[in-house]
């Protein structure tokens, strides 16, 4: 069920594209309204599309899992006991509808534990919605044009025609250079450059200047929820956030290292005043560290 | 899973324990009135009207025909589960605070509280089948340990009673000569006043939950310490599953103290553990307040949880939650 929902989740546009799709209102472009199951297990699922206020379709998977109660095993005397009449205060003061059980609106989850400030790699790759599919199984999803299950981003065919456009990154020169053709790998750190050798220390200077410094994070944010949310400007080299050594809580910030600065920028500007899980974000670029 | 809220009380839970055939649960609070609910769709069957002071614990007999409370308006009280009414008192000198009924409910075990020059006793009472040949009179009276005795149960075949208390130390009593069996090892027990205590479903072994944040795993006839859980808040109740190898404590800081520490040290979650492997598995968070209270239903699908913020939460387990591996 958890998946389901996720799924219905990434269904929504991204940050990162909002303002590249032209806002529609053509209610009738949308598929009908869909109610599959219940299936052997219960579940029954209802999808509807509709067209939010900015314009953006959205689809609505709700799921239900109908359950019937009787299917425990009872003993005899349970199901005697089952039929005793009210006594007490449930007898005088329990009417019909006055909330005295209630059925919790929050799906609780047993929460598996993590270990504070550890860096998840297993629950990205487990957990990380985009990637997991309705299935279960690992989705395929193209990094250079988001498209999900269609092709890995090494066979991407827009790898080099779209990528401009897609994440309104500014033409590289990479083509006009010398010696790259247009097939070739460029490593992450080379691009966007020009000629000339660069050292280590001169790299690593860079990725801390492309450093963003992320504040007023919910406690509940981790490393994975961070590149989720800085992924679609562009290729986040790092993330990191924050954690207390005493309490093992979130110290409600963190930082994401972008590739290059023209994605860091744009991810400023879109995310700083964000709301983020109830909270406002603020996004700025990080100090330079002191050496 | 959506867990099920009961609001059936005012003040903070104290006690929750499930019948045999784990279809009703009954709920003790520090209001007056202990409450009973069916199991399955929490839906509130009736209430024990009748004490005067905060209900401490309760015990249901096997047969789920009689229910035994003990109070801090310094009684103890049998009913009728199935009508809410008061059958017998037993009265004392101080608040009562622990109770368990023996196997065969023959006999039944209650506690008190040192109180205004009492010292804490635990005193066992014959239960008569016939509510006529009820008395009060006490069949043997252990006094002995220091502070509040928290919980006292049956060992095997009544042959024993065991208690915890608030000198931290697991005690074996003999419940014919009422003589002091065993004591728990100082270095490898608890270290701070002892909550908890709850006993497997084959009664071999028990589980016992201290504000030392730790639980411990104990052989109930060598009391040896088997397992520890450490975990980072004090623990106030400690359940066993009665299906898989789990654990699951519950606690939370102290209420009094919620104002004067860091908002973020809240902890109000059921941590569950692995039995044998000591690891946490994972918490179910929902309580506004520390958990007082955990039971697991004798099936191993459900558990409930009550907390300083007057609610009963009843859990049923995802179906994913019995294929859980470490």
């Amino acid at each position: 069920m958890v998946a389901e929902s996720m799924a219905a989740q990434a269904q929504k546009p991204r940050w990162g594209e909002m303002e590249d799709e032209e806002a529609e209102d053509l209610d009738f472009l949308l598929p009908p309204k869909q109610v599959v199951g219940p299936d052997e297990n219960g579940i029954k699922k209802i999808i509807e599309y509709k067209f939010n206020d900015e314009g953006h379709k959205v689809k609505t998977t709700t799921t239900i899992r109908v359950r019937k109660l009787a299917e425990a095993r009872l003993s005899k005397r349970a199901i005697e006991r089952r039929s005793w009449g009210k006594f007490g205060d449930a007898a005088t003061q329990d009417a019909a509808g006055d909330n005295r059980t209630n059925v919790s609106t929050e799906e609780i989850l047993l929460e598996r534990p993590r270990p504070p400030g550890s860096k998840q790699e297993e629950t990205k790759a487990s957990g990380d919605p985009f990637q997991v599919s309705k299935a279960g199984g690992v989705l395929m999803v193209c990094r250079t044009c988001l498209r999900k299950g269609d092709h890995w981003t090494a066979q991407c065919p827009y790898k080099d025609l779209a990528q401009p456009n897609f994440m309104n990154k500014p033409p590289t020169p990479d083509a006009d250079k010398p010696g790259l053709g247009k097939n070739t790998y460029v490593s992450p750190a080379l691009r966007d450059k020009g000629p000339g050798e660069r050292t280590p220390t001169e790299m690593r200077r860079r990725n801390d200047e492309n450093s963003v410094r992320v504040s007023n994070l919910s406690e509940d944010t981790r490393e994975a929820d961070l590149g989720e949310l800085f992924r679609p400007f562009g290729t986040v080299s790092r993330t990191y956030v924050a954690f207390d050594q005493k309490t093992g809580m979130s110290r409600g910030f963190g930082f994401v290292n972008f590739v290059s600065r023209e994605d860091a920028e744009r991810a400023i500007n879109k995310l700083n005043g964000y709301g983020y899980d109830n909270l406002i974000l603020r996004v700025e670029w990080a100090a330079p560290r002191a050496t | 899973m959506r867990p099920i809220l009961m609001k059936g009380h005012e003040r903070p839970l104290t006690y929750l324990k499930y019948n045999r055939d784990g279809d009703l649960l009954f709920s003790c609070a520090k209001d007056h009135t202990p409450n009973v609910w069916f199991a399955d769709n929490g839906e509130r069957l009736g209430t024990y009207r009748g004490h005067n002071g905060a209900v401490w614990t309760c015990d249901v007999s096997r047969d789920s025909t009689r229910l035994i409370t003990g109070s801090a308006d310094q009684t103890a009280k049998l009913w009728d589960v199935k009508t809410g009414t008061q059958l017998f008192s037993f009265n004392f000198k101080s608040p009562a605070r622990a109770v368990e009924f023996a196997v065969g409910d023959k006999l039944a075990v209650i506690t008190t509280d040192p109180f205004m020059g009492e010292t804490s006793a635990i005193h066992v009472k014959s239960i008569a089948g016939d509510l006529n040949d009820q008395t009060s009179e006490s069949v043997i009276v252990i006094k002995g340990p220091q502070g509040r005795i928290t919980r006292a149960v049956w060992g095997p075949l009544n042959k024993t009673i065991l208690s915890v208390g608030e000198d931290a130390t697991v005690r074996i009593w003999d419940t014919e000569t009422g003589k002091l069996l065993k004591e728990s090892d100082k270095e490898t027990g608890h270290q701070k006043s002892i909550t908890s205590l709850s006993k497997s479903m084959d009664g071999t072994h028990f589980i016992t939950g201290s504000l030392d944040k730790s639980a411990k795993l104990w052989d109930i006839r060598t009391l040896t310490v088997i397992k520890t859980y450490v975990t980072t808040a004090p623990v106030n109740a400690v359940a066993m599953s009665p299906l898989l190898d789990h654990v699951v404590l519950g606690g939370g800081q102290d209420a009094v103290n919620v104002t004067m520490t860091d908002h973020r040290a809240g902890k109000f979650e059921a941590k569950f553990y692995d039995k044998i492997l000591e690891q946490e598995i994972g918490g179910v968070k929902g309580h506004f307040g520390p958990i007082n209270a955990l039971a697991f239903n004798p099936d191993g699908k459900s558990f409930s949880s009550g907390g300083e913020d007057g609610y009963v939460r009843l859990h049923h387990f995802d179906p994913d939650y019995f294929n859980i591996k470490i």
